[in-house]
């Protein structure tokens, strides 16, 4: 097949010395930092792509690829041992994985963590290599118009998320698509939303965006609320696993597997709702039910697994089309087009190396990850027990650091402040940060496909709806309309399994006291309206998203 | 550990969140009318000049802002942040901000003049104070550390030039 034969091609490239090197650094890097509270994958990723800015290109995204999975596995490792997740990928983790610590099981919970992510990320990383090439070779004959409308897509559906209010998460794509808009437009000279400033014009670098919304907003937001108390965590020995922990962890890693990947893929926004899936999925086949709860071991094994794998099937859009579908990715197509490439179709055509290098390194980064965070877990453990004041000071450090290495500019950190301090706004009244961060990015890029598409079209706006093009904005449509489509679907046309999803994911936002401003109703016996004061603590508007919401019987 | 508003608290917050709406409309105000100020351009190519998206996008944050005061009307709210190290209910600590944002400001007027060994140093002891650190000379200590040798490691290491300040010739 041509796929392996190119594929074994990047494997000479990723298997120099040299970049094997970088490839096991990123990973470690990106693991003890992933692993620290407060810091989830994509803040992992953009506090250490300053590191790669003197690397040549194909070295630093081997690197990324070893930051990427080894960001997504710190962050499950914290949520184990802390039972706090950071970010909505690892909220079900959490829901098992701290009852096992707890039960004296932490060490059996990393294990099949760690293993069911290296199963599952090589699973799908072979998929993607087998997808990718035959998804780019259509891709390059969709249009301009075509891959307009697929970016719209994307921003909706990231802004429409399972369980958060749709018209705060339209007004952070809004925020981020202005951000994206200052500077000179390329296309006609002009300078957009600079006002004078010189240091505007050429835009702000999208570190400096990711670093502010992420690190420098989390900071700050956090030492406005810091826990004050020292927080429990749980001590692991070296992770291990008996004979009945892998009897009972190799049928979720794969079914986990399956369910990731396409969901990765798609532009569904992000690994919330694989991994819900694959809970409930588990816990419907799991001959340990009871246990479901109190620490079953499929509860981890699961989705662990899928969030890997949809880790690599967000990569299949991103390469083959650039449009990232979670906030990792998008940093990553920034990290790509700073090299002054564009990831897209021709992608697999004009750079074979640096993509299955790229591919290769994600094989070689999840072995690493195996290797090395097996027997590292408990140095990662003690890693939590950082004190926080050095913790927060450290991230703010970096934070500029890394802000101000990328161009070698002041202004960079006034700008850092800045957008620091809209990243903690959005914090505070609930704004979900990830349509800000694909908007800043992904905007640029959609706004020239559209110029490019009204061109063609001798600026006919008929010229943007094409076969293709019509389905896709009927999908968006649909997405945007779902609160009124659903009144009109029989009650039963729902998945079953999605509505208990539905319930999981309301339950965990409600123990973990996450962004609460879901929407999904509890399961209610009685046909009548569900109780208000049961529900949860977040008032509802009633313009809040409820994409899978079955059970709802108030109309 | 997620706290139900208490009635004061949802006011307070019902006020502030018509807040963000009015920001939001104010930017899309701006968005709107910078694009139509754009002068006339000699070289612009196609049917969509530059002032065409940022009219959609100003668009989009007027429509929405309407759309969030609606939404705060009718008592919904945005939900803050959890996270590993935070402790919602109490209120904000704006003091713990303050010197943050102070250190930080302090790290961007000084890394020209003292170079960033020394600029970061003071970002970090700063910061640590700020958050509630006591340990003086420790703290000075492993400010001194990171600041040196995250120098060291950028600029030896990795081949990106940070600025040395007043420590040139010493480093």
């Amino acid at each position: 097949m041509d796929a392996f034969s190119s594929l074994a091609e990047g494997f000479a490239t990723a298997l120099t010395p040299n970049n094997l090197m970088f490839a096991l650094l990123g990973v470690l890097l990106g693991t003890a930092i992933g692993v620290l509270p407060g810091i989830g994958p994509a803040m992992t990723v953009a506090l250490l792509l300053p590191l790669t800015r003197g690397l040549d290109v194909t070295t630093a995204l081997i690197m990324f690829a070893g930051i990427y999975y080894g960001g997504m596995y710190g962050g499950s490792t914290t949520s184990i041992l802390l039972n706090t997740p950071g970010e909505s990928a690892s909220v079900v983790t959490a829901i098992e994985g701290n009852k096992m610590a707890r039960a004296g099981r932490a060490a059996q919970a990393l294990a099949t963590a760690a293993i069911g992510s290296f199963v599952a990320g090589t699973i799908a990383t072979l998929a993607l290599a087998l997808v990718a090439p035959t998804v780019a070779d259509l891709a390059v004959e969709i249009s301009p118009a075509d891959r307009f409308a697929v970016m719209v897509l994307a921003f909706i559906a990231v802004t429409s998320v399972l369980g958060s209010s749709r018209v705060r998460g339209l007004a952070s794509l809004g925020l981020g698509l202005a951000i994206g808009l200052i500077g000179i437009d390329a296309t006609s000279g002009q300078q957009r939303l600079t006002f004078g400033i010189a240091e505007l014009a050429d835009g702000i670098d999208v570190v400096v965006v990711a670093v502010g919304l992420f690190a420098v907003g989390e900071a700050l937001w956090t030492a406005a609320h810091l826990r004050r108390r020292p927080i429990e965590v749980i001590p692991v020995g070296n992770p291990r696993m008996s004979r009945s922990d892998w009897g009972r962890s190799w049928k979720p890693w794969l079914r986990g597997t399956v369910i990731g990947f396409p969901f990765g893929a798609i532009p569904a926004g992000g690994a919330e709702i694989p991994t819900f899936l694959s809970y409930v999925t588990e816990k419907k086949l799991s001959k340990h039910p009871e246990e479901f709860g109190k620490g079953a071991i499929e509860g981890v094994a699961g989705p662990e697994a899928t969030n890997n794998a949809s880790a690599a099937g967000g990569l299949v859009p991103l390469l083959t089309l650039g449009i990232p579908t979670t906030a990792t990715a998008a940093v990553m197509l920034a990290a790509i087009s700073s090299y002054g490439i564009q990831p897209g179709p021709r992608l697999f055509a004009t750079e074979p190396e640096l993509v299955w290098g790229l591919i290769a390194s994600l094989f070689i980064g999840n072995t690493a990850l195996l290797v090395l965070n097996l027997p590292l877990a408990p140095l990662w453990a003690r890693l939590l027990r950082i004190p926080r004041t050095y913790l927060y000071a450290g991230i703010l450090f970096f934070a500029s650091l890394g802000a101000y290495a990328a161009n070698a500019n002041t202004f960079d950190l006034f700008l850092l402040l800045v957008i620091g301090a809209l990243g903690f706004m959005m914090r505070r009244f609930g704004l979900p940060l990830l349509p800000a961060i694909i908007g800043v990015i992904l905007g640029p890029f959609a706004e020239e496909e559209l110029r490019q598409a009204l061109q063609l079209s001798n600026g006919r706006v008929g010229g943007l709806f094409e076969p293709f093009s019509i389905v896709v904005y009927v999908i968006v449509a649909l997405i945007l309309l779902w609160p009124l489509v659903r009144r009109f679907l029989p009650r039963k046309a729902t998945v079953p399994v999605l509505a208990e999803a539905a319930h999981e994911i309301e339950e965990a936002h409600h123990h973990h006291g996450l962004t609460s401003a879901i929407s999904v109703e509890r399961h209610v016996p009685t046909g009548g309206a569900p109780d208000q004061g049961a529900d949860l603590s977040a008032p509802r508007g009633p313009d809040d998203g409820r994409p899978v919401d079955p059970d709802r019987r108030d109309r | 550990m997620s706290t139900a508003p208490t009635g004061s608290s949802t006011e307070e917050q019902g006020r502030s969140e018509y807040g963000v709406a009015l920001f939001l409309g104010a930017l899309g105000l701006l968005l709107v009318v910078s694009a139509l100020l754009l002068p006339e351009s000699r070289i612009a190519r196609g049917p969509v000049g530059p002032g065409a998206v940022p009219i959609v996008v100003g668009g989009l944050l007027l429509v929405v802002s309407v759309f969030l005061a609606l939404d705060v009307r009718r008592g919904g709210r945005g939900e803050p942040e959890g996270g590993e190290d935070i402790e919602l209910g109490g209120g904000t600590d704006w003091r713990t901000v303050a010197l943050l944002a102070v250190a930080f400001l302090s790290n961007a007027l000084l890394i020209g003049p003292l170079g960033w060994p020394l600029s970061g140093a003071i970002l970090f002891w700063g910061c640590a104070f700020a958050l509630g650190s006591r340990h003086y000379v420790r703290d000075v200590a492993i400010a001194l550390v990171l600041g040196v040798g995250s120098w060291y490691l950028f600029v030896l290491g990795l081949n990106i030039s940070l600025p040395v300040g007043i420590l040139e010739g010493i480093l």
